[in-house]
């Protein structure tokens, strides 16, 4: 499966780890590269695109992939994935576990994400602030949480479980929301910023979310990100939206993942790299996903940008 | 307490298509907003219609997309995932089509949705290295009778009243489907020995051959059970293994 490396394919980011890094790396030795992600730019894997990307190796940080959908228990999928994982770093992105509910954690699933892991061995694993399940199923959605002690308490539980479960530390990604809720008492950058001090997990800062919730409540993006405790941020996340209206006429911002990234996300982009240099970055566009030279053209859109910020940032630590 | 109340309240809602959302939930201006609220159930809804969508291209294509989608809607309002894997929801919609009034008139509907859901299984099935005829000439004739098989993981035996098989296969690819040769209730093998997934319709007295031996039946008492079907125990037995549909034997 997958090409033989070259001789002079010698990049850096597959040396072995160093030792503190986000996930632990299995104990086997393992022909693919067991590295965590690199600083570089990545887009979501889909079937649409690997025949493509085997035949042309595409020059690319890493794949994301949704953990979920490598929970059958064998067949193309995981056929694929084998190919992709022996030439390129993985993050893997759970997008089911419902961290943010007062329920216990699904024991099943925490295992099936454990066994993806030791299988693929990914650079990285993220969840999200949000809830998906309820006593009706599962509600495949990234529902919203009200931010108080009690949720703040049961959160923290639940990503503490999952790091144990999966043996390393992990990603919380902040949320799009489209309501608020009235009895929450603490923002949520210091709801983040909270959960990353008792856990010690890192964060995934998703920019086109903190757009989206900026706009749709009113609040100033940058005020956000200067509030946000970026020194955890292990990944970030940029994707398109879609315009909407709410009750009041007023603009609503739809989290939609089907389009190109927006300019007002792009520049924020640039101002989060500059400060915090240069760090693993997603292209989340997984519906309606374009032709793969548009999408990979959006993977080196971002890479252009940390190259740009890049300049800044060490002038930035010059200085400090 | 309060969490589970609050996220109780925002399940209710999400449920009903009349609310305007929960009271504890506040958009811009300081109250409920349906539009608002409404982003997360239209969310929910049309992420579990693409599921079921993406399982089921061939009756989709049948009934055309708008009734598609309200049929998978009507589903979907009434049966969530019962776990986060999405590739398993939607395995019961075969039976939902079944006493879906709207598609009542199309018979053969029901059917066809049974052997794509077989399809999507088979996909994503464990993987195992098929019985190869080879495999078995090592043994002694006389020990023939008393051999019992284990299916492959990957292998799914469907029994249809429609001719769901050539339905199904006239409606890969692009262009306009023929109708089936002959109306005939059809029987299928779904198989999977490598990456790829293969769909034969069986020939009489295949079906029943193959269910007994996947059901732990002897080689000696399958054949018994199609006897009277004019067709040779052995070559159904080359069938299946041909098919991959075998994964060992003791």
């Amino acid at each position: 499966m997958g090409r033989a490396r070259r001789e002079d394919d010698n990049d850096p980011q597959c040396e072995p780890p160093p030792p503190e890094e986000n996930m632990a790396v299995s104990p086997h030795r393992s022909p693919r590269c067991a590295a965590p992600l690199p600083a570089r730019s990545g887009v979501g894997l889909r079937v649409e695109h690997i025949d493509e990307i085997l035949a042309g190796r595409p020059d690319l940080g890493f794949f994301e992939i949704h953990a979920e959908n490598y929970m059958g228990e064998g067949g193309p999928p995981h056929r694929r994935l084998e190919a992709i994982r022996a030439v390129y770093p993985l993050s893997l992105h759970g997008v089911g576990l419902s961290i943010g509910s007062p329920r216990p954690l699904d024991k099943d699933h925490l295992k099936r994400l454990a066994a993806l892991a030791e299988r693929y061995e990914p650079g990285l694993f993220s969840e999200h602030l949000a809830w998906s399940s309820h006593n009706e199923g599962f509600l495949n959605d990234l529902l919203p949480l009200p931010y108080t002690q009690e949720t703040l308490a049961a959160v923290c539980a639940h990503v503490e479980e999952t790091q144990e479960a999966l043996g390393g530390r992990m990603l919380l990604e902040n949320p799009s929301t489209y309501v608020l809720f009235e009895e929450s008492t603490i923002g949520e950058t210091d709801f983040l910023a909270e959960i990353a001090r008792r856990t010690g997990c890192g964060l995934l800062l998703d920019i086109n979310n903190v757009f989206v919730s900026a706009t749709n409540h009113g609040f100033d993006p940058l005020a956000y990100l200067d509030a946000f405790p970026l020194q955890h941020v292990g990944e970030i996340h940029l994707a398109g939206y879609a315009d909407a209206q709410d009750d009041a006429g007023r603009p609503l911002l739809i989290d939609a993942h089907d389009s190109p990234v927006r300019d007002p996300v792009w520049a924020l982009y640039a101002q989060t790299i500059a400060r915090i240099g240069a760090t693993p970055t997603l292209i989340e566009w997984d519906n309606d996903p374009p032709a793969w030279p548009v999408l990979f053209a959006e993977a080196r859109r971002a890479e252009r940008a940390m190259a740009e910020a890049a300049p800044r940032d060490r002038e930035l630590r010059r200085a400090v | 307490m309060r969490f589970e109340a609050s996220l109780d309240a925002f399940a209710g809602a999400l449920r009903d298509p009349a609310s305007p959302g929960p009271a504890q939930t506040l958009g811009r201006e300081g109250r409920p907003d349906a539009r608002r609220f409404a982003v997360y159930r239209n969310n929910v809804a049309v992420g579990l219609i693409a599921a079921i969508e993406a399982r089921y291209p061939v009756v989709r294509r049948l009934v055309g997309d708008d009734f598609f989608r309200a049929m998978a809607g009507a589903f979907a309002a009434q049966e969530k995932p019962r776990t986060p894997i999405l590739i398993h929801y939607g395995a019961r919609f075969a039976d939902f089509i079944g006493g879906f009034e709207p598609a009542r008139e199309i018979v053969y509907l029901a059917d066809v949705a049974r052997l794509e859901n077989a399809w999507v299984e088979s996909y994503h099935s464990a993987e195992a290295a098929p019985l190869a005829i080879a495999d078995l000439e090592t043994l002694d004739p006389a020990d023939y009778a008393a051999l019992r098989f284990a299916p492959h993981p990957a292998a799914r035996l469907l029994r249809m009243a429609h001719p769901g098989a050539s339905i199904w296969a006239a409606h890969q690819g692009p262009g306009e489907p023929r109708p089936p040769g002959a109306w005939v209730a059809e029987d299928a093998l779904v198989t999977r020995p490598e990456a790829d997934v293969c769909v034969r319709a069986l020939p009489p007295g295949g079906w029943a051959f193959a269910n007994a031996l996947f059901a732990g039946d002897s080689l000696g008492e399958a054949a018994e059970i199609c006897a009277g079907d004019g067709v040779d125990p052995g070559s159904h037995l080359v069938g299946l293994i041909e098919a991959g549909a075998l994964k060992s034997f003791h």
